[in-house]
């Protein structure tokens, strides 16, 4: 376990010791306010919760958390790291998780660093601070599906802005996944079971329940399964593609 | 001590090492040599355990790289070519980094630290990031991350590529001061680095061993080897000299700058011989050197032959 301590704490150092941080911060921060304050009538709604706050998460993960993914591999395969950090007494496990233990507790700073926002809704009346509690944790939980994505298409391809795009592209898919426009698209291709279980795979339906305060089991292992099976697809990848 | 046994890695149709084995104890520094492509990197990524083999094994101070994975690389300091490093850290936060996943602690930790930056002389960057240092501060670094835990055995590919003179000149003597209880293999181009450092070379090409021996040994195989070199201020008159020595098998004269090379007939040691044979005539002669034998033309030799060879199967 060490080993991922390691690893986990060099990377969040590094997010920290370059600009990225600083401005992923600033630009979440000022994203998620606007969105929340401009398109979620915040004001205008007369109620007291986060509502318009969390809804634009999803939306805001969907450029953010990629830009934060694509660097994890494909940096260090570009810049021969990987070499270094996988003939280091570390096993594969350890250095695929710690790298995304540490991604995912950057991204729970920016969510944390939203606290404004939870004070404001209680300044302002009497919100259900539980299914506001949820609805960070449902955040925090999709932000890792995200990101467990984002980690194994950064360990395919040693371009970042490839690594972006793809990851978009793949997020998008899984977040509409429920929608008539991902699902018209399968349903002429492939028989209903099918369209029904990429139905189910829909970010947006799992995270919407969560949101609403309602922590159902079946949406968090959904979630959790997704970080794990992504992550175990990234040392697959990473171990295929080592060679190249 | 290193071991490998019939080690072999195929990348689809092209086989990168084919059944490689060989054997390195404590205390040999082992050079690997051979042309770009020839498989030095990819044996040596393999015995680091980044590439696993396609069959065969081999073993790194005494664990199997494929069924010990971890107790391999703890016993082993690996810089892999063109020393990769995070460029974001300072040199000192990558080597406590390093320190940190080696498990090192306490007091020993704060020594092996110390001892790694006094001896690559890195103490005036310690706290500048490795991106804004010159191409040779960051292979020294490198170079410091893969001794720190100071391992038993040490595999460096091309450790002194893109140093100056002076700085390659260090890096040959921390090699050497740590061989005498370590087991070492480095990779490299330079020819007389082999000479400077290597008690063994293995040159490979096309993913073969073609020679196994001692720098000296190599030499021998050279056509310099025993040859006589003379420059003389009247050339025609010394080559006549030379002509009477009986042992000497071909005469040849650089036309650039006129030196005089007599080639031996093989096994027979002919500089007394030429030597006297000048004074008897009385020519004049500048200078006057027995050849060791030149690796170059060794390394040339062996692997072009190696290179033709596999052209025409």
């Amino acid at each position: 376990m060490s080993g991922t301590r390691t690893i986990f704490k060099r990377e969040l150092h590094s997010y920290f010791a370059t600009p990225v941080a600083y401005v992923f911060i600033v630009i979440f921060l000022l994203l998620s306010g606007a969105f929340t304050f401009y398109l979620g009538n915040f004001y205008e709604r007369g109620q007291a919760d986060l509502q318009p706050f969390f809804n634009f998460h999803p939306w805001l993960y969907l450029f953010l958390v990629p830009a934060v993914s694509m660097r994890l591999w494909a940096e260090e395969r570009k810049s021969g790291t990987i070499e270094f950090l996988l003939t280091l007494p570390v096993t594969m496990w350890q250095a695929v998780f710690g790298k995304f233990l540490a991604a995912w507790a950057f991204i729970a700073i920016a969510l944390v660093l939203t606290f404004p926002i939870w004070l404001t809704v209680n300044y302002l009346g009497s919100p259900d601070n539980g299914v506001i509690v949820a609805s960070y944790l449902g955040s925090l939980l999709m932000a890792g599906a995200f990101l467990a994505i984002g980690s194994c298409i950064s360990a395919a391809t040693r371009n970042q802005v490839v690594a972006f795009i793809l990851t978009v592209v793949i997020c998008f898919v899984l977040l509409l996944a429920g929608f008539p426009l991902v699902l018209d698209f399968f349903s002429a291709i492939a028989p209903q079971g099918i369209v029904d279980a990429i139905a189910g795979l829909s970010f947006l339906t799992h995270f919407a329940s969560i949101s609403k305060g309602v922590i159902d089991l079946r949406d968090l292992i959904y979630f959790v399964l997704m970080i794990g099976v992504w992550l175990y697809a990234t040392a697959v990848v990473i171990d295929l593609k080592k060679a190249a | 001590m290193i071991e490998t046994r019939q080690l072999t890695r195929r990348y689809g149709d092209l086989t990168a090492v084919d059944a490689i084995t060989f054997k390195v104890e404590p205390g040999q520094v082992l050079g690997f040599l051979g042309p770009n492509g020839a498989g030095k990197s990819t044996t040596m990524k393999i015995l680091a355990g980044f590439l696993s083999p396609t069959s065969g094994s081999a073993t790194v101070a005494g664990f199997d790289i494929e069924t010990q994975p971890l107790e391999a690389k703890r016993a082993l300091g690996y810089l892999p070519e063109g020393a990769p490093s995070y460029g974001e850290m300072s040199v000192r936060e990558f080597l406590d980094f390093i320190a940190d996943v080696r498990g090192l602690t306490g007091d020993l930790r704060d020594k092996r630290l110390d001892d790694a930056v006094e001896r690559l002389h890195l103490d005036g960057v310690r706290e500048q990031p490795i991106d804004t240092l010159s191409k040779g501060f960051k292979r020294r670094v490198g170079l410091a991350g893969a001794i720190l835990h100071d391992p038993k055995v040490l595999i460096l590919d091309e450790p002194t590529d893109g140093l100056d003179p002076n700085q390659k000149q260090e890096v040959r003597t921390l090699i050497n001061a740590m061989a005498r209880d370590k087991t070492i293999i480095i990779s490299t181009h330079l020819l007389e680095e082999v000479h400077a450092v290597c008690s063994r070379a293995i040159i490979i090409a096309a993913g073969r061993i073609l020679v196994d021996a001692t720098p000296g040994e190599l030499e021998a195989r050279s056509r310099y080897h025993q040859a006589v070199s003379l420059t003389a201020a009247n050339v025609q008159e010394a080559k006549e000299a030379l002509s009477r020595v009986a042992d000497i098998a071909a005469i040849e004269i650089d036309p650039q700058d006129n030196r005089i090379t007599a080639f031996p007939k093989p096994g027979r040691a002919i500089f007394v011989a030429v030597s006297d044979a000048l004074k008897a005539q009385g020519v004049a002669v500048r200078e006057l050197a027995l050849e060791p034998g030149r690796l170059d033309e060794v390394f040339r030799t062996i692997t072009q032959g190696a290179v033709g060879k596999e052209a025409r199967t």
